[in-house]
This record gives structure tokens, sequence and C-alpha cells, in this order.
């Protein structure tokens, strides 16, 4: 009886692991093909990012909103992380009011464009009170105006093939190796589209102070901190998913 | 005295296993994932040891707590994905904990405590017993008294739940669509500080759940939950 029972039990976990396996198999082949893979889909960690991105994307489908605050609620300090690039490029287009500065848009695109401050605050602004939180834990609720990302890309006429958003700051060889992490990012088309999504000039009713990434920095309504690019120099559209980032830990970095 | 029903037990025991399987594999993978989560935990705490009330917090505003540890930010970079893969290696293994003890009546035959037993006079006499460092009876071993199942019941219906809601409400891919996760807890600060004093909660039942494996014997008490039997000569006794 015993003998005929543990049989029985090897034959089920045996089956068991065979359905689940290639269970696998066909959920790895649809999640590539809905878009639900994250570029950093590999290794231990990258099984984690996978089923948070994967969740995230079926349950955040249709554009759901960051929650917005009241002008009430917006705090007295927007925390700084991180002072400004110090380099010389930098620090001449700080001091006349980056009127020399140009954001281009390329990559994917139809017309390859590239906006001066002045342009990209003559397009529709918008404002948004929401909660910006670093990953170590503080958070603080600001105004953040700008462009949305969504009416740029448009003017630029993104491909269809395009997948992923690219974000080059100005690199800044002064910064220490945990900030540099942070100068380069990647998102994804449903991120980018999204109604939060700010090319963001202004802060609390002003213009963008340096520290907090003039002349124009990435807002993201559903991302942490790290994600939000600041100081934008050059934005890419691509289809590549070796582009995704530069630095440790996850590209999505989500929950 | 030999009473019937203890010949029944004795019987029963010898043949059916003190832990089914189900308790056994989902039990060692929450250890393993749970020690993962408070080390990497740890590390992003680390990153800014200081708790708040409401939406916001940093340095610079009033904190609720300031842990006496110093700001290590640099090494936080992993913490975060390894605390995720531990989280959803947590969370889907108790998943198929809850529904495997619905199916197999875990819950009912293990965890939920007899209507007799549901008294105070009862609860405080286990719980003296305890404190007085004295073994349980042999016959006690193969079942579990009633603060152990009530004290598992909150663990598993209370504690691991609020962890998970807490970690989630701080989400913001997560709080675009349920806003309601981090309103009702009073804000993204109190969620995280919410989520620290849960893991508080469950470091207090870990140090409980081990001082109570030495009293009934640490090694045996980890050998039966590997076997699922208790060892052969004190089946025999």
């Amino acid at each position: 009886m015993t003998k005929f029972l543990k049989r029985r039990q090897f034959i089920t976990a045996g089956l068991a692991t065979a359905a689940s396996a290639s269970g696998l198999g066909t959920a790895f082949y649809f999640a590539d093909r809905y878009g639900l893979m994250p570029p950093d889909h590999t290794g231990i960690v990258g099984i984690g990012e996978t089923l948070t991105y994967a969740t995230q994307r079926l349950l955040t489908s249709g554009h759901s909103l960051a929650r917005e605050f009241k002008r009430s609620d917006i705090s007295k300090v927007p925390i700084v992380n991180g002072p400004h690039p110090t380099d010389e490029k930098y620090l001449a287009l700080l001091a006349d009011g980056f009127k020399n500065w140009r954001l281009s848009i390329e990559g994917l695109v139809a017309r390859p464009v590239s906006f001066s401050l002045e342009e990209l605050r003559r397009l529709p602004a918008e404002s948004h009170i929401t909660l910006h939180a670093c990953e170590q834990g503080w958070s603080y609720i600001a105004e953040w105006t700008g462009v949305r990302l969504a009416s740029v890309l448009d003017l630029a006429g993104v491909r269809p093939e395009s997948r992923y958003v690219v974000f080059e700051p100005f690199a800044n060889p002064n910064q220490s190796r945990t900030v540099v992490r942070a100068l380069w990012e990647s998102i994804d088309m449903a991120d980018a589209l999204h109604p939060q999504t700010l090319l963001a000039y202004g802060l609390n009713g002003e213009a963008l102070p340096a520290d907090h990434g003039a002349p124009v920095r990435l807002r993201l309504g559903r991302h942490l901190g790290w994600k939000n690019t600041k100081y934008l120099s050059r934005i890419v559209i691509t289809d590549r998913r070796d582009l995704y980032r530069k630095g440790g830990g996850t590209w999505y970095g989500g929950i | 005295m030999i009473s019937e029903a203890n010949v029944e037990a004795a019987v029963e025991t010898a043949s059916t296993p003190r832990h089914i399987a189900l308790v056994r594999i989902t039990h060692w993978i929450v250890v393993l994932s749970v020690l993962g989560l408070l080390i990497t935990g740890t590390g992003i705490l680390v990153s800014h040891p200081r708790l708040y009330w409401g939406e916001t917090g940093g340095v610079g505003t009033p904190s609720l707590i300031d842990l006496p540890i110093p700001f290590i930010v640099g090494p936080s970079v992993w913490n975060r994905p390894f605390h995720f893969f531990f989280a959803w290696v947590l969370v889907l293994t108790g998943l198929t904990y809850m529904v495997g003890s619905f199916i197999t009546q875990h819950f009912r035959k293990d965890l939920m405590p007899a209507k007799a037993d549901l008294r105070w006079n009862r609860i405080i006499s286990v719980v003296s017993e305890h404190l007085l460092w004295r073994r349980p009876e042999a016959d006690a071993v193969s079942t579990y008294n009633v603060v152990q199942r009530l004290t598992y019941l909150a663990v598993v219906f209370g504690l691991f739940p609020a962890i998970l809601w807490t970690g989630l409400a701080m989400s913001f891919g997560v709080t675009s669509v349920f806003p309601i996760l981090a309103t009702a807890l009073g804000g993204h600060q109190s969620a995280r500080t919410l989520h620290f004093t849960c893991v508080v909660l469950l470091l207090l039942f870990l140090i409980v759940h081990i001082l109570m494996l030495c009293l009934a014997g640490f090694w045996r008490s980890v050998r039966t939950m590997i076997t699922g039997y208790l060892p052969q000569r004190e089946r025999a006794r």
C-alpha cells in the first residue's frame, strides 16, 4: 500500500514538474510577446524584476494615475539628492540661464528634432502635485511643471517599433559612484506616454533649481526618484534591449 | 490509564506525519525568504534609518523614530532588487501554503483551537508552563497547544498579510491602481513605518518561536520539520 502510494506520489510530482516547466515556457513566450518582459529579465534578480514588471504592467494598463495632492500638502523643503554637475560645460550653461542649451530627440523617430528651453516652455504646459520618494526612504510632495513627454514624442513622430526611451543627462565626472548609476536611464513606452510623465522645467511655481536638475528633468508619477533623470541633454528612442541603463540595480525596480 | 483516544492517537502518530509535506516544504522556503528579506530590508533601512508619519519625511523634517544607527547609503543598490526577489518567493510560497492548507484542511485540523481550549485559564496555564521552562509532555508534542495555534493563526492571517500590504503601499505603481492601500494607512511614510513595525513583531515571534524550539529540543524539532516524523525512539516511548 505504502509502496503504491509512494509510486503514485512520485508520478504526481514528476507530472507537476513537467507541467510547471512547460507552463513556465509558455508564460515566458507570451510575456515577451505582450511586452511584459523587462530588458534585465535574466539571473536571480531578473526573476523578481520580471514578476514585478509583468504584474504591474497588467495592473496599471490603461494609464493608472499616481496619487495627486492639494497645494496645501506641498512640503516646505523639496529634498535634494546630490548637487548639480560642476564641469565647465554645465556651469557655462547655468551661468547664462541655459540660453544655449538644446534637448535633442533622436533614434526611431520620423523627424529628429531639438528644443531650446524657450521652445519647450511654449508647448502646452501642465502641473502635477505628486509625491517624490527616494529608494533610501525619504519623500516630499512638490508641484512639477513641464510639458508632457508624450507631446514632445508626438512632434518627433515615434516609429511603431519603438520600445524604450533613453534619457541622457550631462555626464558628471565629479560625482560619486553611487550617483553615477542614476545618470543614464530608460523607460518603456507605457511610462513614456503616461499622462503624468513630464519634461519638467518648473518646481513649486519657479524655474527648476540647478540641484533639482535644471534646465529640464524627467518627472515620472509612478516611479522612485532615481528613475527621474536630471540635467537632460538628449533623448533617444530605441527598440534595443541592451541600451536600457548604466549602473547597478534593476531597470524597472518597481514595487 | 490508557484511554481509547490515546491509543488511537498513538496509532495515528505512527502512520501519519507530525507535519504534512506542504507545511514542511513551505516552512523552509519561508525561512529562507524571510532571512533574505531581513538582510536586504536592513540594507535598505540603514540607508535612511529614520521613520516618519504621514506622506512625507526626510532629513530636516520631524521624525517619529530615529534609529541609533548611522546612515549607510553606498551598497543599497542591490538590496531592493534582492528584497523583491525574496518577496516574490515569500508571496508565491505563502499563496501555495494558503491554498494547500484549505485543501488539506491543515487550518481546520491543526491550527483552529478547540472551543474548550479558548478560555483564559487554559491559555494562562499553557503560557505559565512555558515560562517556567517545563518541557511539554510526550503526547503534547504531537499536536499544537492553544497558544501555538492562536499565534500561528495570527502570524499567517495577520502579520504576513500586514507586511505585504504595508510593503505594497510604498509602491507607486500599486498605489496608482489601489490608492487606498496607502491612504488607509495614513500615507507613504506611515506605510514604511508600519512595515518596519510589523517586521519588529515578526522578529519577536521568531525569537519566542526559536526559544520554544529549544525548550522542546531544538534539533529534534528541526528534524521533525524536515522529515515529518518524530524520532523513532520517542515514538516507541
